[in-house]
């Protein structure tokens, strides 16, 4: 019900971040939101013995357009990017896989980064990112590192991230306002994606399918974005989606019942996507 | 650790522990006990209040993180005067019937304050889908959502009938339009 | 104009919306000073010996006071039931064995709440695993065995029939099908979780403070249980967060709760966090039925049958008695000449079953629903036409059936029609045909149940106090325990309506036994049909006495005098601008108060119909419900804003057992579904707006003829709901699909019939 106790420092930079991140090593955890940190917390599952908020660093906070890139700050809320024009814009998958994260009150505190950092493969953000082919940027005492998001994840809620680093930016190819989807899979609205398909359209016109919930980790429907590349039928290549996928079984359904799920939703998806 | 938080308008302070849970210290430090705690899984919104203004879970936020920042409950919402309820949200809870046991609904009421607060244009399907993190056990939510497109001076049976007609695709469907 | 049958806004809310309700655990009465915090270590498997705890680690933490085991408490174990097998008593805190994860096996006491929970942490306890067993079929083989000196885990003879079954049941039926069928454990899950707190004052008799929905019976179970007079105990009741039945009566925490305080010296509190709750809180339903339904390819139904077996639960309570009631709704709206039921109850190592909304009457009607279904289904018949060609003619009623139930009036095939009507049912089939020639993936679905309920049964006495003051203001005091339902208006209306007092100056109090000393409480949907009565009949009796003093200080004839209802005054009639003198004017002169007890007698049955409307997605199985026109005819309507209400509420839990809720266990006991984020409790996203339709059929049981309203919206809907997405999947093959009809269950079902 209520964490076992801990120290808590709030610190005023990214820098004296950092140094407090090296100071504490394993024995520290970042606090951005708070939404997959404090209910984990609260279970009495995790308890640092100190807590980092880095929730309020504006230097962590902002959505722009880079180059040919978006970067977003990682402690940008969910929120911010649901009402971003930037993000509607240039990447309006992105807003309509956060608008589907929690409720209004858990979008008002998570954040990107937080999520990603976190990397729940049940999660919606993570495999939206790896349809993007987004980029991890991660900051520490080696200094900054870009990471791409197909190389982050390595297993389940693990990362290359190190302890003593920070996810600070996220990078994404401006993907535009269209040739996306999201169909997300649920008992009831609120709930972790049963499966969930995330399609994006490169800037090269590749199409990108991002699954959730299939695996230990956020995976690619890599199949079927060849079979569509080779210029097979929608149906066809949605018929693909579930290869190299292992997923898990619980009380919302059986890896069966997964693997004809995701082919039905991947090809939903991308009938939307193409529409 | 010493935190100082205005609540409903007032300044508040004490020493707690960093653990200590913002919907904890409403409760004790402050005595404002309306806001519920009702799970421990961030799911049931009985907790919600506003920090600057906007809707939160006070059980899944730290009391430290709200340090110097601005808290509302339901009992910051106005007061009942000559027979009324003075805020337009509780008062159309009220006239409503969007209430039963209680328990539920100072989350309720902040959560739909938001919401209305961040889309004035409700429908129904908005209400529903905008109260997804908070449950009631008695109400079946029929005149909560009544209640909340009242209060965004909304007609609620023109809302649910345009609701029926206007068949967006339920919960769980697609969500992605492609090409807007 | 009568204020009775009016859209009235509750007397509750001004408080309940501003500075907010008072539950158990918002109290800060001066008598709860210094209150120690209660924390219970509790259970994490399923089923095991306790070989030995080591509270000294506990004992040295911050904040603690005192920490107990079971070896302290000097409680002797209580039988939970009274029908229920001797042997399966349940202990204040375990000793030697636990039987469901989640059972408390020790209580640690500390000065702040916080601190509680790294104490219990600490207490060290070695549990030596026994074979666990959770599936009921398994539990009556008897081969792991909750409680070796019960000698089987079967919990009573009660429901055991004096005679054999006839054979000849189903013996000139053209038609007979039969299936086996699951009603599956669901959590009450009110969004207040239990609480209780406790003081001793230092005339010796001790407090309680604590969330239930019956304070007087629960004030004898836990004087009971505490071997104390009941006079020596006093439950003073906060609002309630919700109940449901859940909190129908006492929990044993209540007791230990009292113990631990009059062990230590001091106040104790105890709040129960949402986890503890979902396996420490009594759940609902948990019945295999298999039902057995025969007649005539004409749709004459001719013979049913259900057979029970009902999950007690590790420790047997107030679930051991429903399966009488299943049994004697069995038949449910229909004239069917032959009936038999059995019902068993078993013990296994889970959470105990109680009363759920509809306790024992959703199972009755969930499982006759279903055959009329799987009948109408054989014959190839329209379920509509089905229904009404065999549901209890208007003529015959009272009436009373083969399970002994005396039905005392219904409308049923009116309200069936009235609900098909309203629906535009065929213009919904039509809609499903499209769909199906056109093989859309969302496919329509319609499900109709037809139900009747019993309400009031088992407690039909209640009390009421009403007095005028002096002031011009009233109170009542009543024997219900409101936790939601809107007693408070709903009783001032009643006394208003014959005192001509106005609903603003009346105050209704209940929960307080030193104040109401005898009550039962608010369960079964009686309240209105006795507490509200009881409240009319006092406020009658009061005008009475009022007009017999207003008479000598009048000089007037008794019959002569009648309240005016404008004024709240005995005035002469038809001579207005004569002498006339006011309630309060008699109160002020003598005490004017009236303590009524009424008996109802006899339960009532509230009847209905519902069409429920689904879309299923046959490539994913899930399903939404679109909409629910209900039917739910409890007799005159006090007060429609309220009433509506329950109807509301009772058919978001209906739709919700019937799609989305179970309570799930893994082989070891292990509970999966322990939380509010993976038990499926609805979100308003999960739900539509309902379709009300209003009918009103009196009973002739009471003089006002009110039945209750409480339970019957989820008693129809579920059956309704579980119908339609069947109905949505009929064409391919499918037949019947448990319930919760979760995405998955339906993608199961099209993929096995489509072999």
């Amino acid at each position: 019900m209520i964490p076992v106790g801990f120290e808590y420092e709030r610190p005023e930079s990214l820098e004296a971040a950092l140094a407090l991140l090296a100071e504490h090593g394993e024995g520290a955890t970042v606090l951005a939101g708070g939404h997959s940190l404090l209910p984990v917390m609260k279970l009495r599952l995790a308890a640092p013995e100190i807590v980092i908020d880095i929730g309020r660093l504006a230097e962590l906070n902002y959505i722009r357009v880079d180059g040919d890139e978006i970067a977003i700050g990682a402690a940008t809320r969910y929120r911010d990017i649901v009402i971003s024009d930037v993000l509607a814009r240039e990447c309006a998958l992105l807003v309509a896989v956060t608008r589907t994260v929690g409720d209004p009150q858990v979008r008002h505190r998570g954040t990107l980064g937080g999520a990603l950092a976190h990397g729940d493969p049940a999660g919606d953000l993570p495999a939206a990112v790896l349809a993007l082919d987004g980029t991890i940027v991660l900051r520490g005492p080696r200094g900054e590192r870009k990471v791409p998001i197909t190389e982050f994840y390595t297993g389940v809620f693990t990362s290359v991230k190190e302890p003593d680093e920070l996810v600070v930016e996220i990078r994404l190819p401006r993907t535009g306002s269209t040739g996306w989807a999201y169909e997300k899979f649920t008992r009831r609205s609120n709930d972790w994606a049963i499966v969930a398909v995330a399609v994006a359209t490169l800037p090269s016109g590749r199409r990108q399918i991002g699954l959730v919930n299939m695996g230990g980790t956020p995976l690619r429907a890599s199949a079927t974005e060849a079979a569509l590349e080779a210029g097979e039928s929608i149906e066809k290549a949605a018929a693909l989606a579930a290869e190299g996928t292992e997923p898990p079984a619980d009380n919302a359904g059986t890896p069966e019942y997964r693997r004809h799920l995701v082919t039905v939703l991947t090809k939903r998806a991308l009938q939307t996507a193409t529409a | 650790m010493k935190v100082e938080i205005t609540v409903n308008g007032a300044i508040t302070s004490a020493d707690v522990e960093p653990r200590t849970l913002l919907a904890h210290y409403l409760r004790e430090n402050v005595g404002l006990k309306a806001t519920n705690i009702g799970c421990d899984t961030t799911s049931c919104g009985a907790c919600t209040v506003l920090v600057d203004g906007e809707s939160v879970k006070s059980c899944t936020v730290l009391a430290v993180q709200a340090d110097q920042q601005s808290v509302t409950t339901m009992e910051g919402l106005g007061t009942y005067a000559d027979g009324e309820l003075t805020h337009p949200v509780t008062a159309a809870f009220r006239q409503g019937h969007g209430l039963q046991c209680g328990f539920c609904t100072p989350g309720m009421v902040m959560a739909a304050v938001s919401l209305i607060e961040e889309n004035p244009d409700l429908t129904e399907a908005d209400v529903r889908e905008g109260l997804e993190g908070n449950l009631c056990r008695c109400t079946g939510y029929h005149n909560i959502v009544r209640a909340v497109l009242v209060a965004a001076g909304k007609d609620p049976d023109a809302a649910q009938a345009a609701g029926t007609a206007d068949k967006t695709v339920a919960p769980g469907f697609s969500v992605g339009e492609g090409d807007k | 104009m009568s204020i009775l049958g009016t859209r009235v806004v509750r007397t509750e809310d001004p408080v309940f919306l501003t500075r907010g309700a008072t539950y158990t655990d918002d109290l800060t009465d001066e008598r709860l000073t210094g209150a120690l915090h209660l924390t219970l270590v509790r259970s994490p498997i399923a089923h095991a010996t306790i070989t030995s705890i080591d509270v000294e680690a506990a004992k040295e933490a911050p904040g603690v006071v005192a920490v107990f085991t079971g070896a302290d408490v000097d409680l002797a174990p209580a039988l939970l039931f009274p029908a229920a097998n001797k042997a399966m008593v349940r202990p204040f805190l375990a000793t030697d064995r636990v039987r469901y994860v989640g059972e408390a096996v020790a209580a640690v006491l500390t000065e702040e709440a916080y601190q509680g929970e790294d104490a219990a942490e600490l207490v060290d306890v070695d549990y030596e695993p026994l074979d666990v067993v959770v599936g009921m079929k398994d539990a009556l083989t008897d081969e792991v065995l909750l409680f070796p000196e019960a000698g089987t885990n079967s919990v009573t003879s009660m429901h055991l029939a004096k005679e054999e079954a006839p054979e000849d049941l189903f013996a000139d039926c053209e038609v007979v099908v039969s299936r086996e069928i699951v009603n599956q454990r669901v959590a009450a899950a009110p969004l207040e979780t239990r609480a209780a707190s406790a003081y001793w004052g230092e005339d010796g008799r001790c407090t309680i403070f604590c969330s239930t929905q019956n304070a007087q019976s629960a004030r004898d179970e836990v004087a009971g249980w505490m071997g104390i007079d009941a006079k020596d105990l006093r439950l003073i009741l906060p609002d309630v967060g919700g109940g449901f039945g859940a909190k129908i009566g006492a929990d044993p925490e209540f007791a230990l709760v009292a113990w631990l305080s009059k062990k230590v010296g001091r106040p104790v509190r105890w709040n129960e966090s949402r986890s503890e709750n979902m396996t420490g809180m009594v759940q609902g339903r948990g019945q295999l039925q298999t039902i057995t339904i025969g007649g005539d390819r004409d749709g004459t139904v001719k013979a049913y049958r259900l057979d029970v077996v009902a999950d007690a639960g590790a420790y047997p309570r107030l679930g051991v008695v429903l399966p009488m009631f299943t049994k004697m709704m069995a038949p449910g709206t229909y004239d069917i000449p032959k009936v038999w039921s059995t019902a068993q109850v078993v013990a296994t190592n889970t959470t105990s079953t109680a009363a759920y909304r509809g306790a024992g009457r959703p199972e009755a009607t969930q499982a006759i629903e279903r055959a009329m279904d799987l009948f109408a289904d054989e014959i190839g018949m329209d379920p509509a036409e089905l229904r009404k060609k065999n549901v209890i003619a208007p003529e015959k009623f009272p009436f009373t059936t083969k399970g002994g139930a005396p039905y005392d009036s219904g409308e049923y095939a009116k309200a069936i029609d009235l609900a098909l009507e309203t629906a535009d049912y065929a213009g919904l089939r039509a809609e499903q045909e499209a769909r199906r020639k056109r093989g859309d993936a969302v496919q329509l679905g319609i499900g109709i149940s037809s139900y009747v309920e019993i309400t009031g049964g088992g407690a039909f006495v209640e009390n009421a106090t009403v007095e005028v003051h002096a002031d011009g203001t009233v109170t009542v005091l009543t024997g219900t325990s409101p936790h939601g339902q809107g007693h408070a208006t709903a009783w001032a209306m009643l006394a208003s309506d014959e005192l001509g007092i106005p609903i603003e100056k009346i105050t209704v109090i209940h929960g307080d036994t030193d104040l109401i000393p005898k009550g039962a409480g608010t369960m079964g949907s009686r309240s209105l049909q006795t507490g509200g009565i009881a409240v009319h009949n006092a406020a009658t009796e009061l005008v009475e006495l009022a007009k017999q003093r207003a008479a000598e200080l009048l000089e007037a004839d008794v019959d002569d005098l009648e309240i005016d209802k404008t004024t709240g005054s005995v005035v002469v009639k038809g001579a207005p601008g004569a002498k006339s003198v006011s309630l309060a004017q008699l109160a002020e002169a003598d005490e004017l108060k009236i303590y009524h007890e009424f008996d109802g007698k006899a339960p009532t049955f509230p009847f209905g119909a519902h069409v429920a409307v689904v879309e299923v997605d046959v490539e994913s199985g899930k399903a939404t419900v679109e909409r629910i026109y209900a039917v739910d005819d409890a007799g005159p309507i006090l007060n429609p804003l309220i009433f509506d209400g329950q109807r509301h509420g009772g058919i978001a839990q209906g739709i919700a057992q019937a799609l989305l809720e179970e309570v799930v266990w893994d082989d070891e006991g292990q509970p999966l579904t322990g939380s509010f984020a993976d038990y499926g409790i609805p979100s308003a996203a999960e739900l539509p707006s309902f379709d009300l339709i209003t009918m009103e059929t009196r009973t002739p049981v009471n003089a006002l003829g009110y039945k209750g309203i409480g339970e019957a919206g989820t008693i129809g809907s579920c059956p309704a709901v579980q119908n339609a997405v069947i109905d949505a999947v009929s064409h391919l093959g499918v037949s019947h699909i448990d319930m919760p009809l979760t995405p998955l269950r339906v993608w199961e079902a099209i993929q096995e019939a489509a072999k």
